[in-house]
């Protein structure tokens, strides 16, 4: 039986007495809202805080609230199946929706939030396994060990980002707001990020993600695809994000801008100026969707560490943009 | 450990069975809970929350899922203890009616919260219409999954009274079940929101 580690259960009155509590105990604490990856890592002792500070219920992480620019500010603490659910974001942020509503099974998409997904811990078949699993083959770079078993000459841990939310948010173009004890900033979601499997986040520890900032919605379009081996439950092993802004004149117009950001390869969602190149100045069409696929085939560089022959997952990368960017013709 | 080392010994033990020289009763036997109130035990902290219907005060340690207490402390077995990492749904129980997976969610996360499991899922000796049907359409095999297939099921029925064989699938989407195949639980689901459509409450209770 996999049972929680003994930890002390903080439920803080307020964001501040959040941030506090962590700024005081460190490494040693984690935040939780949904608990939906933290629990069974903690059961699989792959995290091992002695606190946790439960952040779900804070005002400051709820809600979606317009703002007067046009642009939407969601709490990092909706659920999952609120955040796929809510009728404006369907709307104007179809792509993100769609994305909330491809994690996992619907039971955890109604505990876990969206600031746990964007923060979602990084997976790889030798981390995500019970401790005597991974201590029978010495531990991992990534938990206890010196050595990745994906590439053991790589001095970096290559764990895979698996998070459906990230690839989007940076194809949107979207901020992230944080929040610790020094105060508040936003980063642009593409900057969130770091390819590193072990510091996948390039927050500070002690800053807390309380809600991300959407651009307002004028004209542009977006689109999510996944590839999994079930229709539900599983981690992605490829996700594609695209965003474009078409020029006037109706859906044959040349594309002005584009962002097409590939999840679920490396350490962390990349976003592919080749791909978007191939489409910029062009209007969509099979032929400028096909050289955006090359593009997005020629960077993406998966390791094995998933689920799916390495190769194959290489192989989808091509199909899978065509079908985001198909979404967005017409 | 809880402080149980037999159960008949405590003392509401018997009294919550029913009597075997008494008349049948309408009233049937509350599910058998352990309604109890350490506290000194060290770390435990007191929990408030309903269980199908009951108010229940329970000290619980901080650690210990929700799965857990129902299982262990509060005696309801009904709820299965399954992969426990939210990977197969046989778990799941309602939480203020929504499902939820009980291995995942903390005990003292769900003070002042509305839990309803399998147990509470019939009224009395009538069952639930979801539960008659899976009964009359052999929507349980081995019968591990169907605790958490039955309360989502519930949620969906509660909340879409006419859901379509895609929103079905859509909510039962958590669930793993590895004898029926799944289509005799989505027919039983079906002909459960038929049945309770059309209110012919002596068709679904047969």
């Amino acid at each position: 039986m996999l049972r929680l580690p003994n930890f002390h259960y903080h439920v803080p009155e307020s964001l501040a007495e959040a941030v506090r509590i962590k700024k005081d105990l460190g490494p040693l604490a984690m935040f939780v809202a949904g608990g939906t990856d933290l629990y069974p890592k903690m059961k699989r002792r792959q995290q091992e805080p002695h606190h946790v500070v439960q952040i779900g219920h804070l005002e400051e992480l709820q809600g979606v609230r317009r703002l007067d620019d046009g642009s939407c500010r969601i709490g990092a603490g909706i659920t999952l199946t609120t955040l796929a659910g809510d009728t404006t974001l369907k709307r104007d942020y179809p792509a993100l929706a769609e994305a909330a509503h491809l994690v996992a099974s619907p039971q955890l998409r109604n505990v876990g939030t969206l600031g746990g997904n964007l923060c979602l811990d990084t997976r790889c078949n030798y981390y995500d396994q019970t401790y005597e699993w991974r201590k029978g083959i010495s531990f991992c770079l990534k938990k206890d060990g010196d050595t990745c078993w994906v590439a053991r000459s790589s001095p970096k841990c290559l764990a895979v980002t698996s998070t459906d939310t990230a690839p989007v948010a940076i194809a949107l173009a979207a901020e992230i707001e944080l929040v610790s004890t020094r105060g508040d900033r936003t980063v642009p979601a593409g900057d969130f990020y770091s390819n590193d499997g072990i510091r996948y986040l390039t927050k500070d520890p002690d800053e807390l993600v309380t809600g991300i900032r959407l651009p307002p919605p004028n004209g542009w379009r977006s689109s999510y695809v996944k590839l999994r081996r079930r229709g539900t439950f599983d981690f992605p092993v490829l996700g594609i994000a695209a965003w474009i802004r078409r020029g006037d004149g109706g859906t044959d117009a040349p594309v002005e801008e584009a962002r097409i950001v590939l999840g679920a390869v490396f350490s962390e969602p990349v976003l592919a100026p080749e791909a978007a190149d191939a489409l910029i100045g062009r209007p969509l069409s099979t032929e400028t969707i096909s050289d955006a696929a090359d593009a997005m085939y020629k960077l993406a560089k998966p390791m094995d560490n998933t689920d799916f022959l390495l190769s194959w997952r290489k192989e989808m990368v091509k199909p899978y943009t065509k079908k985001a960017l198909e979404k967005l013709i017409g | 450990m809880c402080p149980r080392n037999s159960l008949a010994a405590l003392p509401w033990f018997h009294e919550a069975l029913p009597r075997l020289d008494s008349p049948p009763t309408t009233a049937y036997p509350r599910p058998i809970m352990y309604k109890h109130r350490v506290i000194d035990e060290p770390g435990r902290r007191l929990l408030r929350m309903t269980v199908n219907d009951s108010a229940i005060e329970i000290a619980v340690r901080p650690h210990k899922t929700l799965l857990e207490v129902l299982r262990e402390d509060l005696f309801l077995t009904g709820t299965k203890h399954g992969c426990e990492l939210g990977e197969c749904g046989t778990c799941a129980i309602l939480v203020d009616g929504e499902p939820v997976l009980s291995c995942l969610v903390l005990a003292i996360a769900c003070e002042g919260k509305e839990i309803r499991t399998i147990e509470g899922m019939a009224d009395g000796p009538e069952l639930h219409p979801l539960q008659t049907t899976f009964a009359d359409l052999g929507a349980a095999q081995c019968g591990y999954c169907t605790p958490g297939f039955l309360l989502t099921a519930q949620a969906l029925l509660d909340e879409n009274p006419d859901p379509t064989r895609q929103e079905i699938k859509n909510a039962l989407a958590g669930n793993l079940c590895r004898c029926t195949g799944y289509l005799k639980i989505y027919e039983a689901v079906e002909l459960a929101a038929k049945r309770m459509r059309n209110g012919s409450d002596s068709e679904a209770k047969r």
